[in-house]
């Protein structure tokens, strides 16, 4: 096999392509900064496609409002990535983030202070701070209690709109469920989520679903569907079942992969693409060199396929386990492209709770990097590691984020305060 | 209020209780056996599923070593289809005790247990993945078991026979009047009811938890505990068992079960069976030892760990608990005052059925039946109960069978089908026993895969509501329950790989569904 050698040079060169890499590759080019997105993320790491702010903490406390949830963050937990930005430049980076999906046809909605409850698709309530808005009319009937009608697909898993209605029933008793044979499928072993939304993509299909549906129909106020309404243009395809149903439509978030978190996933892609600051280079950094003089050499990809970054400074976006910014042996947890310090607990022992559920959160998961206010990773003297390193994300430590609601939060504030901290830099 | 009579109640579903079930059912003897949580829930659980050729044994225990000889054999006749004959090797490596490599053979062939001397050369064609450093090996007798299989089977067939199990019943107190128990108090530990039966004869079959039967009765049975715990790994790694050749210690037995392999073990004497759970270090240290037979293990995925108490008969304060017999104890308590207790205990999987044997006589002679033990010349039928643990099982019934409507896979990992827990749920109801996660995951690999739960326990929820088993919020109890059981096995597992699964459950559980939030919400 022939290999084939790229060099680039840019300003900054991000490393990881989940929602924090992404989105600083975003605030980056929005800066003027030439810059070079290097990863392999797929949209798995997009999860539901909902965004949290700030919803737990303590263990004891859940946030209706995000932002006193961070002032007491702030407070409590001098280490949280939050506790060195300020919320007005948290509501920027998330104004930017959304001006951008907006251009791209994805539409998100938020209250300016509130969390929103929004229904998972194992009929539990989840407070969340940004959702795509074709999430948003579910909340409305779930605050109002209006009559409502689920809807789910044979052949699908992890979707049965009977669990909804019934482990809901005691909450929100006007909630009922159907299920139907989604056109053209009887013939299928299973349907997936995402051929759902393609097939919903051509209209013929959004009126065949309607006409199904429409005998179902009696005094429901709202229709909620599984988030498969459309992949490119779910806002379309959700107006459009609206005007055919007479009657307002939702989606309910899957786990992953979930087509809302292929939607997002898609739309930052589509936006980078042919950006004239910004080059994408879609394999796994390798190695990382600080250069004597200045900058930095990034090297991704293989043997048949290798791509050299010379760049003035770099961005980890790498994540975590999942990631694989950080690496879990059995001797320890180390950062696996520079060895970066990683503050964790003194031994394996003390990585998890014995219980899967204990509400104070596994200590592994607020194992990470330290970080200066300008988001510059640290030594073990405290010093930077390079003037002109940084780190964002899930990577950075003090912050249990499937337990205090705050991922896609952190991820998106912290890229935006460290590519700010970057470009002021230069 | 009168209790049900039964003519013999036996206390404790494991290899042994379920094996006396049936033995006793073939003699026309019908009993009530009761489980306080589920089939195997003890030590004939928490094993290597190894069914021992007897050589471990000759160098410390000949007795034993030929009783799992002969009990060996006939399970290889009577009980094949839950037996794996994949045999087995012993070796030895560098610096292992040369006298003790040395005298395996001899002792082998005293206590009539088949050995044979493999070039190095040999048994690496044969076993691959064995170490550069080994120096000996011997070809044994050896096969895996599957130990749930068996007992399900057992279960199965002395139902068949009118015999009655009940799982999730809790002895918790015996009636005496002189010497003769007249009355045993039983709970439902899911609803909390009780109620009596009236038994003419008891057999304490309750494994570790024996002292604590006879206790109730007012009588002792000498007992130590000794935890041993094991790691299943994510392929299999041998053809077949490897055994070290040295006297027995830690990490040094590698069995394969299906698609898996298991590790182990380690013997810590515990004060206590309940609430014993696998550690960090015992974990570190049994890979240690046996990468040394087969290096792969120090790479390969760990999917999960797991304890299980021995009993051992024996009094307290031996010193290395691998130097008490793993020999059984029959015990009549007649000279303790008591006439129709028996307590049988101790011994090991590949015994269970002599143990079964020994203690039905025993009940026999004393209610007057003198029919003639059949668990020797009868097999054990194959039905559908217990054929769904064995790994692989699910995927190959899959493939086969013709697809006339939907059967989605809802273990992705094991793969198994909507219509396969069907089946397994069917078969819970003829035992009273509503289909929930947990004693589905019992009954089939279901969670058992790499994934440990993750995805499989929300597709199966999700069924289990469009097939109207559960309906409010029985789902959110069911899934907390199921990933917490999961749980405990995998936390000394977690690095790597493992570990990364673990991160991609709480994303899921509780970043999006938020269940941690009940388990607050329960407390305030």
């Amino acid at each position: 096999m022939r290999s084939e050698t790229t060099t680039l040079h840019a300003d900054l060169a991000i490393i990881g392509t989940g929602l924090s890499g992404m989105s600083a590759a975003l605030f980056a080019v929005n800066r003027g900064l030439s810059t070079v997105l290097i990863g392999s993320g797929s949209p798995m790491n997009f999860a539901s496609g909902l965004m949290d702010l700030m919803g737990v903490w303590p263990s004891s406390k859940e946030w209706d409002d995000p932002w006193a949830g961070i002032a007491r963050v702030r407070k409590e937990i001098p280490g949280h990535p939050y506790a060195t930005i300020s919320d007005d430049s948290i509501n920027q980076a998330f104004t930017e983030l959304i001006a951008f999906l907006k251009v791209q046809g994805l539409d998100y909605r938020r209250s300016a202070r509130r969390n929103v409850n929004i229904i998972t698709s194992l009929g539990t309530i989840k407070k969340s701070y940004l959702v795509p808005a074709t999430m948003w009319n579910g909340m409305l009937a779930f605050e109002n209690q209006s009559p409502s009608l689920i809807v789910d697909f044979s052949g699908m898993k992890l979707f049965s709109a009977c669990q909804i209605a019934s482990t809901l029933s005691e909450q929100w008793p006007g909630l009922s469920s159907v299920r139907l044979e989604f056109p053209n499928t009887s013939h299928l072993e299973e349907v997936y989520p995402e051929h759902l939304a393609r097939a919903l993509d051509v209209p013929e299909n959004r009126k065949r679903l309607a006409d199904l549906l429409r005998p179902h129909l009696k005094t429901h106020a709202y229709v909620g569907f599984p988030a498969v309404l459309g992949t490119s243009a779910p806002g379309e395809t959700v107006s459009e079942l609206e005007a055919l149903l007479e009657r307002p439509v939702f989606e309910i978030p899957t786990p992953p992969v979930s087509v809302p978190g292929i939607r997002l996933h898609q739309a930052l892609i589509r936006g980078f693409e042919k950006h004239e600051r910004l080059h994408f280079v879609p394999d796994m950094a390798k190695k990382v060199t600080s250069l004597s003089g200045k900058g930095f050499s990034v090297t991704a990809g293989n043997d048949g396929r290798r791509c050299h970054v010379r760049s003035q400074g770099v961005l980890l976006c790498t994540g975590r386990f999942l990631g694989r910014g950080l690496i879990a042996e059995r001797a320890g947890i180390r950062e696996a492209l520079l060895g970066l310090p990683v503050t964790q607990p003194e031994s394996r022992q003390m990585w998890h709770h014995s219980t899967l559920f204990h509400p104070k959160g596994h200590p592994v998961n607020r194992a990470g990097i330290l970080v200066d206010p300008l988001f510059r990773p640290l030594m073990q003297s405290s010093a930077p590691y390079a003037e002109q390193l940084h780190a964002a994300g899930s990577i950075l430590a003090h912050s249990d984020w499937t337990r205090m609601k705050c991922g896609s939060g952190v991820a998106v504030a912290t890229a935006h305060a460290a590519v700010t901290a970057f470009d002021q830099g230069m | 209020m009168k209790g049900l009579d039964v003519d013999v109640l036996i206390i404790g579903g494991g290899a042994t209780g379920t094996g006396i079930a049936r033995d006793l059912a073939l003699r026309g003897v019908t009993s009530l056996l009761v489980e306080k949580s589920d089939i195997n829930a003890g030590a004939s659980g928490g094993n290597h599923g190894l069914l021992h050729s007897g050589a471990r044994y000759v160098a410390n225990d000949a007795h034993s070593a030929r009783e799992c000889r002969s009990e060996g054999m006939i399970l290889k006749q009577m009980a094949a289809h839950c037996i794996d004959d994949c045999g087995g090797f012993f070796v030895g490596t560098k610096g292992d005790d040369e006298t003790y490599i040395a005298n395996f053979p001899e002792r082998c062939r005293e206590n009539g247990i088949f050995s044979r001397s493999l070039s190095l050369a040999e048994a690496r064609e044969l076993e691959p993945s064995l170490s550069k450093d080994i120096i000996a090996v011997y070809r044994v007798a050896d096969a895996a078991i599957d130990p749930f299989m068996l007992s399900r089977e057992n279960t199965a067939d002395a139902n068949r026979l009118g015999s009655s199990i009940l799982c999730h019943t809790r002895l918790i107190r015996f009636d005496r009047d002189g010497r003769r128990i007249v009355r045993a108090w039983l709970e439902d530990t899911r609803t909390s009811r009780t109620f009596s039966v009236e038994p003419c004869q008891v057999i304490n079959a309750a494994g570790a938890w024996a002292g604590k039967v006879a206790s109730l009765a007012g009588v002792s049975v000498p007992l130590v505990y000794s935890k041993g715990t094991l790691l299943v790994t994510q392929m299999r790694m041998t053809k077949g068992v490897i055994n070290r050749l040295r006297p027995p210690s830690d990490g040094d037995i590698l069995v394969p079960g299906g698609t898996v392999s298991i590790l182990g073990t380690t013997s810590v004497r515990v004060e206590n069976p309940d609430r014993i759970c696998p550690t960090v270090a015992e974990t570190d240290h049994i890979v240690a030892q046996g990468a040394m037979m087969v290096p792969g293990l120090e790479k390969v995925r760990y999917i999960r760990a797991y304890s299980g108490v021995r009993p051992l008969a024996g009094k307290k304060g031996c010193g290395d608990d691998r130097d008490v017999s793993r020999g059984f104890v029959l015990e009549s308590h007649e000279k303790q005052g008591l006439d129709n207790l028996i307590t049988i205990t101790g011994g090991k999987l590949t015994t269970f059925r002599l143990m079964a044997e020994k203690a039905s006589d025993l009940v026999c002679a004393r209610i007057g039946n003198t029919r003639p033990c059949l668990t020797l010349t009868r097999p054990l039928p194959s039905t559908m109960a217990g054929r769904w643990t064995e790994p692989g099982a699910a995927p190959r019934h899959w493939m086969r069978k013709k697809h006339k409507s939907r059967d989605r896979i809802l273990c992705e990992c094991e793969m198994i089908s909507e219509k396969t827990l069907d089946d397994i749920s069917e078969e819970l109801r003829k035992t009273g026993e509503q289909p929930g996660l947990l004693a589905l995951g019992n009954r089939s690999r279901l969670g058992k895969g790499p994934c440990q739960g993750a995805f499989c326990s929300a597709r199966l929820l999700a069924h289990l509501y469009d097939n109207n088993t559960l309906s409010g919020t029985d789902g959110i109890f069911e899934i907390t329950s199921f990933l917490s059981e999961r749980w405990k096995g995998q936390q000394p597992v977690f690095w790597g790989d493992q570990l990364i699964q673990a991160e991609l459950t709480e994303a899921i559980h509780c970043g999006l569904f938020d269940l941690e939030r009940f388990f607050e919400k329960g407390r305030s």
